[in-house]
């Protein structure tokens, strides 16, 4: 099989890590804030699985089903915290979420 | 307990209760005496003492059983370090023995006096607890005299010494609050305290004595010494010289001796059974005990029994002419002891031990008796004046004796002499004859023993002092021959002044005769006053005394009776009293006359009667100067130099100085404290600036997080 060469799924995960980092970044929506994470996540797990590939090594698809796993319960857990914040200031919006300020 | 020596037989495993028997009475009178009665308390305290009578009477059986030979009980060790070997030794031989039976014997029967005497002193105000203390005292006093007399080496016999000083010092003082009249005063302490710092003197003596004796001789203990001593005479006299003679500033100090002899007349101020027990009978016949056990010592330097012997001759002879000028009972008789333990002295220093320890033996029989019957003369006067002067306000018994003494001076009351009425005062006795015929009858006897009229005992004895002095020192003999015959006048004055003619007071109108708890012991002490010159009879076969003592202190010659020697003796006793009689007997002394000696003697009378100023020439060269040094150091050295110069002006000045020039407000508000605000600002803004990047904002701290990552990141690929 003539595959595509891995120089292009690092490069694509480059592009897509670096959309999610200014998703966190930017977005105030939590919501966007989550989705830009998993972006991040599945950036590294691209690299993870290209290079599993490469190697022949399933070292890396390991550690993918790890990361699927790790994030499932993130998204649980954040989402769980959001739907409280939510319930508790009538607003999402992550810049008013600012008590923690010195 | 273990045996030092095997002993033959006999009751030498009782010599600790010489000790213990007194102290097991002192520990009952001070654990349970208050819960006794008074008569209880006295009679512990007598058994006791009696016990240790008992124990020295076996003890003296057992030495005399072993024919005189040195056993010693070892109690206990006591310090060992390097060669100083010192053990709790009893050591009994005839010499201690005389002396435990003399001390418990006496004790006991002053103990028993003691049980009325002191139920009666007009300063007993019936404070529980003050009987009690007394007799506890008492007590502690045999405890510490048997130590003195049963120890075995120098430092234990120093053990007593110190311990009869500190109880004397307690029991002059036992009324310290008050005078002897029992008004508020100091008085008493004062005499306490001078009895306490003379015999520092003395002991100071003794102990350098100690000292040179282990430095050179290389032990305290009796034997060993005087084994080492003649090497050292030989090669280095002035060692033992020294040695005695330190002793002897000892001796002079504990037994009255001139010049620390001034203690004992003011120790006067004790209840009278102290003064008999301690102050005549026993504890002052302690130096006399000394010089008798170092006999071996002395003896080695003739020069040193010179000047001892000299000593107690000047002592005799000085001390019996105050007593011709005294007034109080117990004063004559207090300078009567001196004088008579100047006879000692002045015996054992001439070598005549065995008449010096006859002199101790009689004389503590007869001068215990004088001084009993003195005290139950006072008593007598004390009642015959309560008796009398509150005969109206007989009711207010139950107030203190010194509050009504006080309420009668603010009345103007009965008191004979505008003053407290003094029952010792003997101006204010005579006729006594009448009233107290039991007491009269026993002070004659005493006055008889000590004047030295045969057959009494203090003629034997005193006859045989002056025998062995005329022997020996021709000058020593004239001097006690002298001082003899003013002892039979000053005593012939006393018994005219007290028992004979008018009663000079309604006190000594109304006196009235002591109990038998007192004047029984008194009868017992006459009886051997009478006969106590039957121990050592100055013909063959009769130096009982003597033989005896020969096992402790070495071949003694007998002498026989020398007639020219006793004749002068009593011829001039008997004419002292026949002058003592034309002065004071023929025309008895009438209320508020001066004594007829005054006139023909002059100022010399008045030399007597001032105890020769010696009190006043000791303040003037000693105590004032000590004063005014002390106030010198007090004042000019500790406050004006020490703490108003050294304290106030340069410590406190120069910290203040400091403190101003180092610490103004410039330096103190400018440096330190600015230094100090500068922190608290510096850390102030600081935080200030760091808590903006504390913003609250979720986004900026990832940022932060990632610039951090891509730094890290770039530094790492790019190095």
């Amino acid at each position: 099989m003539n595959s595509v060469p891995v120089d292009y799924y690092v490069l694509l995960s480059a592009i897509l890590f670096t959309i999610g980092a200014m998703g966190v970044l930017i977005r105030r929506n939590p919501l966007i804030i989550f989705m830009s994470i998993e972006l991040m996540l599945n950036a590294a797990n691209l690299v993870f699985v290209a290079y599993a590939s490469v190697l022949k090594s399933f070292s890396g698809q390991i550690f993918v089903f790890f990361v699927i796993a790790v994030a499932a319960a993130e998204v649980a857990v954040g989402l769980a915290l959001i739907v409280q914040i939510f319930k508790a200031k009538k607003n999402i919006n992550i810049d008013e979420l600012n008590s923690l300020k010195g | 307990m273990h045996l030092s020596e095997t002993v033959t037989s006999g009751f030498f495993f009782l010599a600790p209760w010489l000790v213990f028997a007194p102290i097991t009475g002192l520990l009952i009178n001070a654990i349970f005496g208050r819960y006794f009665s008074e008569k209880v308390v006295g009679t512990v305290a007598s058994l006791a003492s009696g016990a240790a009578f008992i124990v020295s009477v076996l003890l003296a059986y057992s030495v005399s059983l072993n024919h005189g030979e040195v056993v010693r009980w070892q109690l206990a060790q006591w310090i060992h370090v390097g060669t100083l070997q010192l053990d709790w030794t009893f050591r009994m031989d005839s010499l201690s023995a005389t002396m435990m039976l003399v001390v418990s014997g006496v004790g006991t029967l002053i103990h028993i006096y003691a049980i009325g005497y002191m139920h009666e002193d007009v300063r007993f105000k019936h404070e529980e607890g003050r009987f009690t203390r007394f007799f506890i005292f008492l007590n502690l006093f045999i405890a510490a005299m048997m130590i003195l007399v049963s120890g075995d080496s120098y430092m234990m016999l120093f053990v007593g010494w110190e311990g009869v000083g500190l109880c004397s010092f307690l029991l002059i003082g036992f009324w310290y609050e008050m005078d002897t009249l029992a008004r508020p005063s100091w008085a008493n302490s004062n005499a306490a305290k001078k009895a306490f710092i003379t015999n520092r003197v003395g002991d100071f003596g003794f102990l350098i004595a100690g000292f040179l004796m282990f430095w050179y001789l290389g032990s305290f203990q009796f034997d060993e010494v005087f084994k080492a001593a003649p090497a050292i005479a030989e090669s280095a006299p002035w060692v033992i010289v020294a040695i005695t003679l330190f002793m002897l500033i000892g001796v002079a100090g504990k037994s009255a001796q001139i010049p620390l002899y001034i203690w004992l007349p003011d120790a006067m101020a004790g209840p009278t059974p102290v003064s008999a027990l301690i102050h005549a009978a026993t504890m002052v016949t302690a130096g006399v005990y000394l010089v008798t056990r170092s006999a071996a010592i002395y003896t080695l330097v003739p020069q040193a029994q010179y000047i001892v012997a000299m000593v107690g001759a000047g002592t005799a002879l000085f001390a019996a002419t105050i007593a011709v000028g005294q007034y109080d009972i117990k004063k004559v008789l207090a300078y009567s002891t001196i004088s008579q333990l100047g006879f000692m002295v002045a015996a054992v220093g001439m070598g005549a031990y065995v008449a010096g320890m006859f002199h101790l033996i009689t004389h503590a029989f007869f001068k215990a008796l004088l001084f009993l019957s003195a005290g139950s003369v006072i008593l007598g006067l004390e009642r015959g004046h309560h008796a009398h002067a509150h005969h109206a306000a007989h009711d207010d018994h139950g107030k203190g004796k010194r509050k009504e003494k006080k309420d009668e001076h603010a009345h103007g009351g009965h008191d004979d002499h505008g003053e407290v009425f003094d029952p010792g005062d003997m101006r204010n006795m005579g006729g006594l004859r009448k009233t107290m015929p039991v007491t009269f009858w026993l002070y004659m006897i005493g006055t008889l023993a000590l004047a030295g009229i045969f057959p009494f005992a203090g003629f034997w004895s005193k006859d045989e002092i002056l025998l062995d002095a005329s022997l020996h020192f021709t000058s020593v003999y004239w001097q006690l021959t002298i001082a003899a015959f003013f002892t039979a006048f000053y005593m012939g004055r006393q018994i005219w002044m007290v028992f004979f003619g008018e009663a000079r007071s309604d006190a000594a109108k109304h006196a009235e005769e002591s109990p038998k708890v007192m004047t029984v012991p008194l009868m017992v002490l006459a009886v051997l006053s009478v006969v106590g010159g039957a121990l050592n009879l100055p013909f063959e076969g009769f130096h009982n005394l003597g033989h005896w003592l020969e096992h402790t202190i070495g071949e003694v010659e007998g002498l026989p009776l020398n007639l020219p020697v006793a004749g002068i003796s009593t011829a001039l006793a008997l004419l002292a009293i026949l002058i003592s009689w034309f002065l004071y007997g023929r025309n008895p002394l009438k209320a508020g006359q001066i004594d007829p000696l005054k006139k023909p003697l002059g100022f010399v009378f008045t030399g007597m009667e001032n105890k020769w100023f010696v009190d006043e020439g000791y303040f003037a060269v000693i105590i004032n100067p000590f004063k005014k040094l002390s106030a010198f150091l007090a004042d000019v050295i500790d406050w004006r130099f020490w703490h108003d110069f050294v304290h106030d002006t340069v410590i406190l000045g120069t910290y203040n100085w400091l403190s101003e020039i180092a610490l103004n407000e410039y330096a103190d508000q400018k440096g330190i404290d600015a230094f100090a605000n500068w922190l608290g600002t510096a850390t102030q803004s600081i935080s200030a600036s760091l808590r903006k990047l504390q913003n609250g904002f979720v986004r900026s701290y990832a940022l932060s997080v990632l610039l951090g990552v891509v730094l890290i990141l770039g530094y790492l690929i790019l190095k």
